[in-house]
């Protein structure tokens, strides 16, 4: 296997972008990969969006934006696990040049999700149809069940979860990408509107639009793009059950933990050597359960860890610099490769006022469903 | 919903059948072809007992459109006395009331109206044992 290193990154701001379509936000993306690293073509594009179709009716986005991106005839694909599409793309094109298949290969994560779907149906696609959306549950429903049961198993708390909701708005008032840059407070969060309980509006992630694009090389060719290419170490992606009732313990998510010893066999390292995060925090519960399966607290242990600032800038384990799905946005297809850009970003010490002293490893971690699919990789500064 | 998708589904939502695995035991509704715990294909049909406890709930406040009218309605991951797990409506109760460990017993009900014309959609909902 070639070492494979990050050159270039690209992204939209995060928003309701009425103003953008999908294609639009795709081309300014990697268009702003491509600038970035001073590359005038690639060999292969991955595009990772959840559904193109059901939010615009539109899908074969391989083909169209490779057309839009003025690069018909390159081999452009699209994949799709939910949620971790945007983190399935930049695996596949991990592989890809890892393998020696290709040189310089585009992973790029889109979402249009405000052009007028309906968004909860659109999103319950991604739980069981014919177990759980039946019934008449939402994907917040889903994600309030998990906190319910981590509430009960581990005495959690809704200032708990308020807390994560706090830092990371704090985090995300200072990035220039994020939807919602704007500091909130325990209290806020918990009178906001009730969307499924114990899960408030502040709780949620928002309905966003987005595109971001990372360009990818072998590390031996990387100096012709970049003084400072960050190389990724380490990749997993693992699988859970669709349904919640299929899982043993409703408050553990099993796909993030395997996903993440994967990624941490292959790079060699623990939880512990980690010194920044971005981990999938779609509702507040999502990132206490995800430091917990990735090793960062004990299992059981997440609750407290955004209110002890252990989780915070300057905490033992910074997560969520970005501002996390919460406030930077969850335009749910761009998210994984996002979360890959805020570590890049870090690594090269490029974080601005949000940036995490000396890091030189990092990880990022997007999630599709309920937890049914999870991708983790590691990065390591060079 | 397409009538095909719907006529197949009506064992297990309206009879409650579900598979239990004559390799290791293990209970999947519905039935499975493989065993999720041991991927035996040795399946036997049984029917649930219509009665379990919560083992997660929520009440939904934000609901889809074809569930407009019911919210806030409660929600619940209910294990039957046979180990299967399965998601349902929790009704004929403040919705509040429903957490984990509550009792209830599994009725047959209307669960979904596609539209004007469509079909009605059935299947169970639980409620809770007084
Ligand atoms: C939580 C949710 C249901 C709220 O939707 P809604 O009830 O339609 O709320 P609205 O869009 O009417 O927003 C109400 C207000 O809150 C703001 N807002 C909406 N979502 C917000 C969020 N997550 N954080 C902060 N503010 C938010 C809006 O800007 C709006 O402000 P305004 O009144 O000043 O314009 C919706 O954002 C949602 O479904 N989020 C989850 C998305 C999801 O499941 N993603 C996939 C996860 S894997
Ligand atoms: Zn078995």
């Amino acid at each position: 296997m070639r070492e494979v290193a990050i050159v270039g990154a690209g992204m939209t701001r995060f928003g309701e972008l009425w103003n953008q379509s999908l294609r639009q936000m795709f081309v300014e993306a990697a268009a702003g990969a491509l600038n970035d690293a001073g590359a005038d073509r690639v060999d292969s594009m991955y595009v990772g969006c959840m559904s193109g179709g059901q939010f615009t009716g539109q899908e074969h986005l391989g083909p169209l934006m490779a057309d839009q991106f003025g690069m018909t005839g390159v081999a452009s694909v699209h994949v799709e696990s939910a949620c971790a599409s945007g983190g399935v793309a930049l695996r596949q094109a991990f592989i890809e040049v890892a393998a020696g298949v290709s040189d310089l290969v585009l992973a790029v994560g889109i979402e249009k999700m405000t052009d007028g779907a309906d968004v909860t149906n659109v999103l319950a696609t991604a739980a069981d149809q014919e177990l759980e959306v039946y019934y008449g549950v939402t994907f917040p429903g889903l994600y309030a069940m998990i906190a319910r049961a981590h509430m009960h198993t581990y005495g959690t708390t809704e200032e708990d979860l308020a807390w994560v909701s706090v830092k990371n708005h704090r985090h995300g008032a200072k990035n220039d990408k994020a939807q919602f840059p704007t500091e909130f407070t325990v209290e806020q969060v918990l009178s906001s509107s009730m969307v499924a309980e114990p899960l408030r509006l502040l709780h949620c992630s928002p309905v966003s639009d987005g595109a971001a694009a990372v360009l990818l090389c072998p590390l031996d060719q990387a100096k012709q793009y970049t003084d400072r290419p960050v190389k990724i170490v380490g990749s997993g992606l693992a699988t859970g059950s669709l349904a919640l009732a299929d899982r043993d313990d409703p408050a553990f998510l099993d796909s993030v933990q395997k996903s993440g010893e994967r990624a941490f066999k292959m790079a060699g390292v623990g939880p512990r050597d980690i010194q920044v995060a971005e981990v999938h925090d779609c509702f507040s519960i999502a990132e206490v359960c995800c430091i917990e399966a990735l090793g960062f607290v004990e299992r059981g242990k997440g609750g407290p860890a955004a209110k002890d600032g252990f989780t915070a800038i300057g905490g033992c384990i910074p997560v969520n610099t970005s501002g996390g799905l919460k406030a930077k946005g969850h335009p749910v297809g761009a998210t994984g490769v996002a979360q890959a850009i805020e570590i890049f970003r870090q690594l090269r010490g490029e974080a601005g006022a949000r940036q995490v002293e000396n890091a030189r490893l990092g990880l990022a971690q997007n999630m599709g469903g309920s937890g049914a699919s999870s991708v983790v990789h590691i990065f390591q500064g060079v | 919903m397409p009538s095909p998708r719907y006529t197949r589904e009506i064992p297990s939502r309206y009879r409650l059948e579900a598979g239990r695995c004559k390799g290791c035991g293990k209970v999947t509704y519905p039935a499975r072809t493989i065993c999720p715990s041991c991927r035996g294909e040795e399946i036997e049909k049984i029917n649930l007992s219509p009665r379990g406890k919560v083992v997660t709930s929520t009440v939904i406040h934000v609901p889809p459109d074809d569930f407009l009218m019911e919210a806030p309605y409660a929600m619940a991951v209910v294990e039957t006395p046979e180990g299967a797990r399965l998601m349902t409506q929790v009704v004929d109760c403040e919705p509040s009331t429903v957490l984990p460990g509550l009792e209830v017993s599994l009725e047959f009900r209307l669960i979904r109206k596609e539209g004007k014309s469509g079909i009605l959609c059935y299947g169970h909902k639980a409620v809770p044992v007084a």
